[in-house]
Parts: C-alpha cells; sequence; structure tokens
C-alpha cells in the first residue's frame, strides 16, 4: 500500500481539484494538502523501504515477468521524497504567484496530474510502463507550459513539445526492439535474459537508442538546445517545478537502465557517456556565464549539473553512484530554490535582466541570505550540500583513474562559482540602477516560505552529509547489485 | 512480409525526419506523428509476424503448444495508438495556437526565446 499511494495521492488531488473546477479557494486548500500527502507517503515509502528492503506489488496480482510491477529501492523512495518536497514547495509558492487565470484554467489539477507522472516513473519496475508514466508527465508538462499563451511560451512550448515527442518516438522504439530481443519488459528479468543474447552489437544499439531518447529529456550535450529556449517561459514555479523534476526523471531513468537493464559491460558505449558528461557540464556553464538575465542564466545551469549527475554514472563505481544519487537530492532542492529566488527578485524589481535589477543586498538583507545558500552550494563551497556531492564524485573518478572527467568538473565548479557571483553582483551587491534605488513590489509571506524551506534543506544535507551520504551509497549498492 | 515492412518502417523514419527537418510548423507535426507510427510498426514487426496461430489454449490442452502469435506487442502498440492520439491532437493545437500568435508558419520566426 506505502507503494501505491504516492502515484494515488496526487491523481485523487488532481480529479478532487478538476471537481472543483470554478471554487478557486478549495483547488486551492486540496493542492497544498495532495502535496503535503505526498511527501508524508514519501517518507513513508523510504521509511519501509529502509527498513525492509525493495518493495515490489505486482499490480492486479498478475505474477512478476507477465503483469506490470511496481516496485521501490532506496533510489526510487528518496526520489519520491525529493519529488514531495518539491511538490508541496512550488505548491505553497502557487499560492502567492499564479495569476487567477491560470488557476481557473486548470493549473492545480495539472500540477497534481504531473506529480503523478513523476512518481510512476520512479516507482514502475516495467519498461513500457515508464513509458506510459512519461507521456503522462509530457502531456501534463506540455500543458503547463503554454498555459496562458504568451507568445514566449507558445515559442518555448513549440520547441519543448517537438523535441521531447521525439524523445517519446525514440525511447518507445527502443522498447520495441528491446521486447524482440528478448521478449520481456520487466526490468530484472529483460536484464537476466539480456545476458544469453549474443548480439552485442544489437545490444549497443539499443542502449544507445535508450541513451539518446533520455538524453534529450535530461538535456545532455548536444541535446539540450530545447531547455534553455523553454524553460525560462512559464512562470516561475512552473520553471522550478520542471527544473526541479523533469529533466531528472530523465537521468533518472538512465540511471536505473545502464545500472540494471543494460547490467553488463557495454563496450564503447560506457566511456561515450563520462564524454558526454564533461561536454555536458562545460558547454552548460559556458552558456551561463554568457547570459544576463537571470532565469535564463540558471535554465542554462540546470544543463551544467546534469553533466555531474551523469558522471556518477559514467563511472559506475558504487561511491561514483552513490554521489550521484547525493548530487541528484542537493541539485533538486538548490536548483528550485534559485528559481523561486529569481520568481520573488522578478516580483520585487519588475525584471529579472542583470543589467536592470541591483540593490538587493541592501534592502533585502533577508533573500539575499536565501540566494547565498543555494548559490554557493551549487557552486560546491562547504559546509553546503554540493561541497560532499562533489566531493563524492571527484573521489570516485580519482579511484577510476579518469582524471580528464575530474579536471573537467572542478573547473566547471569554478566557473559555476563564477557565473553565481555574477547574478550576486548584479542584483544585489551594485547599486540600484533606478534613481530612488526603491523596491517596486512587496512578496506575500507564501513566496518566503518554500523558499526558506528549500534554503534550509541545503544547508541541512550539508551539515547531515554523513547519514544522508550513507543513505546514497546503499541505494547504490541495491543499484548496482539489482 | 518482413522484408516489406522494413522498408515500409525505414521509408516512415525517413520521412518522418525530413519533415522535421522543414521549416514550416505543419510539417513538424506531420513529422513527428509519422514518426510515432513508425515506432509502432517497429513494434508490431518485431513482434515476430505469424498467421492464424492466435494464442489462445484449447479446451482439451493445458497450455499453448508450439509457436503462437504474440499478443503484447499489440497492447503496447494500441497504448501507444492511443497516447499518440492524445499528444497529437494536443500539438495541433498547439500550432494553431502559435500560428495565430507569432502570425507565421515558419519556424525561423520562432527565435525570441533563443536569444
Amino acid at each position: 500500500m506505502t507503494l501505491v499511494m504516492p502515484i494515488l495521492l496526487p491523481f485523487l488531488t488532481g480529479v478532487a481539484a478538476l471537481l472543483a473546477w470554478d471554487r478557486r479557494p478549495v483547488q486551492r486548500a486540496l493542492s497544498v494538502l495532495g502535496a503535503a500527502g505526498l511527501l508524508g507517503a514519501g517518507l513513508a515509502l523510504l521509511a519501509s523501504v529502509w527498513r525492509a528492503g525493495v518493495q515490489t506489488l505486482p499490480v492486479g496480482n498478475w505474477p512478476a515477468p507477465f503483469g506490470i510491477t511496481l516496485s521501490a529501492d532506496l533510489f526510487s523512495a528518496i526520489m519520491v521524497v525529493l519529488t514531495g518536497l518539491i511538490g508541496l514547495a512550488v505548491a505553497v509558492y502557487s499560492l502567492g504567484s499564479v495569476d487567477p487565470d491560470r488557476e481557473r484554467f486548470g493549473y492545480y489539477p495539472l500540477l497534481h496530474i504531473l506529480l503523478m507522472g513523476v512518481c510512476g516513473a520512479f516507482l514502475t519496475g516495467d519498461l513500457f510502463n515508464l513509458y506510459v508514466w512519461f507521456e503522462v508527465m509530457l502531456i501534463t508538462s506540455f500543458v503547463l507550459m503554454t498555459l496562458g499563451g504568451e507568445r514566449t511560451q507558445l515559442e518555448g512550448g513549440v520547441k519543448y513539445v517537438a523535441l521531447n515527442l521525439m524523445a517519446s518516438a525514440l525511447f518507445l522504439a527502443g522498447v520495441g526492439v528491446l521486447y524482440g530481443v528478448t521478449g520481456a519488459l520487466n526490468m530484472a528479468d529483460v536484464a537476466q535474459r539480456l545476458r544469453g543474447v549474443e548480439q552485442p552489437g544489437l545490444v549497443a544499439a539499443i542502449a544507445l537508442l535508450f541513451l539518446v531518447a533520455f538524453g534529450i529529456k535530461a538535456a545532455l550535450f548536444p541535446l539540450f538546445f530545447w531547455l534553455p529556449a523553454s524553460y525560462h517561459t512559464p512562470p516561475v514555479p512552473v520553471t522550478a517545478l520542471f527544473s526541479g523534476l523533469l529533466t531528472k526523471v530523465g537521468v533518472y531513468a538512465l540511471v536505473r537502465v545502464f545500472t540494471q537493464v543494460f547490467a553488463h559491460d557495454l563496450g564503447a558505449v560506457q566511456p561515450l557517456i563520462l564524454v558526454v558528461a564533461g561536454l555536458t557540464m562545460v558547454t552548460g556553464v559556458l552558456g551561463a556565464v554568457a547570459q544576463t538575465e537571470m532565469r535564463r542564466l540558471l535554465s542554462f545551469h540546470i544543463v551544467s549539473q546534469i553533466g555531474y549527475l551523469l558522471m556518477g554514472l559514467g563511472l559506475r563505481t558504487p561511491l561514483a553512484l552513490a554521489g550521484t544519487v547525493f548530487f541528484m537530492a542537493h541539485v533538486i532542492l538548490a536548483k528550485a530554490a534559485l528559481f523561486l529566488v529569481s520568481g520573488i527578485v522578478h516580483r520585487l524589481q519588475g525584471t529579472s535582466d542583470l543589467k536592470k535589477l541591483g540593490g538587493l543586498y541592501r534592502t533585502q538583507p533577508v533573500l539575499t541570505v536565501l540566494f547565498l545558500l543555494p548559490a554557493l552550494s551549487l557552486a560546491g563551497l562547504p559546509p553546503l550540500s554540493g561541497f560532499f556531492a562533489k566531493l563524492a564524485l571527484v573521489r570516485a573518478g580519482l579511484e577510476a583513474g579518469e582524471f580528464a572527467v575530474v579536471a573537467v568538473a572542478l573547473g566547471v565548479s569554478m566557473l559555476t562559482l563564477f557565473s553565481m557571483t555574477k547574478i550576486w553582483n548584479e542584483a544585489f551587491w551594485k547599486p540600484s540602477p533606478e534613481e530612488d534605488g526603491t523596491t517596486a513590489g512587496r512578496c506575500p509571506t507564501v513566496l518566503w516560505l518554500p523558499l526558506g524551506l528549500l534554503a534550509a534543506l541545503t544547508v541541512v544535507l550539508g551539515l547531515a552529509a554523513g547519514p544522508l551520504f550513507a543513505l546514497s551509497l546503499r541505494a547504490a549498492e541495491q543499484l548496482i547489485r539489482g | 512480409m518482413e522484408t516489406i515492412l522494413a522498408f515500409v518502417i525505414g521509408g516512415l523514419y525517413a520521412a518522418g525526419l525530413y519533415m522535421l527537418l522543414r521549416r514550416s510548423l505543419v510539417k513538424l507535426v506531420i513529422g513527428l506523428a509519422l514518426l510515432g507510427q513508425a515506432a509502432n510498426l517497429l513494434i508490431f514487426t518485431l513482434g515476430r509476424l505469424l498467421r492464424g496461430r492466435p494464442p489462445l489454449v484449447p479446451p482439451d490442452a493445458a497450455a499453448l503448444a508450439g509457436s503462437s502469435a504474440d499478443p503484447v506487442p499489440q497492447a503496447l502498440i494500441l497504448t501507444a495508438i492511443v497516447i499518440g492520439f492524445g499528444v497529437h491532437a494536443f500539438t495541433i493545437i498547439l500550432i494553431k495556437r502559435a500560428y495565430q500568435t507569432v502570425d507565421s508558419d515558419d519556424l525561423d520566426d520562432f527565435r525570441t526565446t533563443d536569444q
């Protein structure tokens, strides 16, 4: 039952919110309650997986290789908890920042169906079912992306929709070929049968299909162009949700498929992953350095951070995968927090163009601190969460003797710090270009609460790095042992 | 039969990709639809093509004897067709709205979010 709740709760919340179509206050209350419930369900799942090991549930009581299996190991459970956290933060933030028109056209139901799709993707143990959850997630994200119909949203939406649909078609083809070769869809079953397949070329081709399909969704180099072109166009809570969860589902799928389905040696695909990881880090951060609009800058950063997540997968040692799991938690929280900061900055000064911003350090000390915590964490300064995440990845890289990617990871860290100082200098430190220097608007408390929560969590993640990293290590061992 | 279908699938992929590479919004959607159909046919073909051997256990037997058609690929395709229907319906409405708002069918005019 604990296994179904993270899927069932957002579904019920979404349906209930749909039924309360004309009553916005009811929808808003339902949305926050549902997201809090999802977080609770995630924590319950994590606790039960921690105590009792991997949980599986044959849906409809069909036994494992025939029916669809839901299964949760520690990695899935951690991801569901993170989904709950981001869901809750975004649901609360939305109360104060989504305009009534968007609320009237089903913003809250969409939000929760999206969360359902994300949780479903984390919990399924069946490849085709994974495709279905991806589509649930995609179609709701399409609508969330374009809801409101502003010109930039539609332009970004066309690119987002086109690239993601193409990725879905490739994913579907990959699943089809894999089924043709192995006659199975259950991930554990496919992995077992793949060992008996004597055509390494064919298996590598299937692996590449999955790598490209998930790579588009995860925004890897050179498949990331849709992301900076579209992520900054919808309202801030939607961007925070997308940046926190959607690309990470792509990375999750990559990790899942490349550790558990293609469990054996993949020949040339394995080093390819490391090369792509390095290039993703570099191009992302270089793109970010060139930007002057806060949300676009942060969008490029998403790409750069995806490279670190992939680096752990490319090394594929327990320590490296533990680094990926820990980095996942860190980057989801820090990134969403930074987008929420950009929303508040926009609210206060009416723009998020760095050239027109300034003086926030003087007028908004709290916001300054709440920006600095996730920003420095993202750059990897101790004792914040990013430091320990990168430390684990770098150590794993050194142990594996992959010095080039370690050097790239460290260099990109410097550039990350540089681009974060750029936001700091332009938006916070330099005097405001406006003559009076006063801030234009005020922010309701509902915008501050989720930001405070996420920023505090990046600190907690750093301070409690020991036990949390032990958890990640156990998750990684489960991934490798299968 | 497999050979013919292989050429059909290849043709669909090629046509789909060609359409995706055009600048027109409408052709983009057609290309995406073709790619989806190509993937469906691919699954169909890879599920082994067998005629007249339904996967039904005869009344006097306990299990299937010999090879029979695999129903799973067809279930997968059915699911994929339904999903594709919904997604493409959305995409068509999206490009209609995009066309009305941007006042152009040319993807080169969709650059304001790229700079």
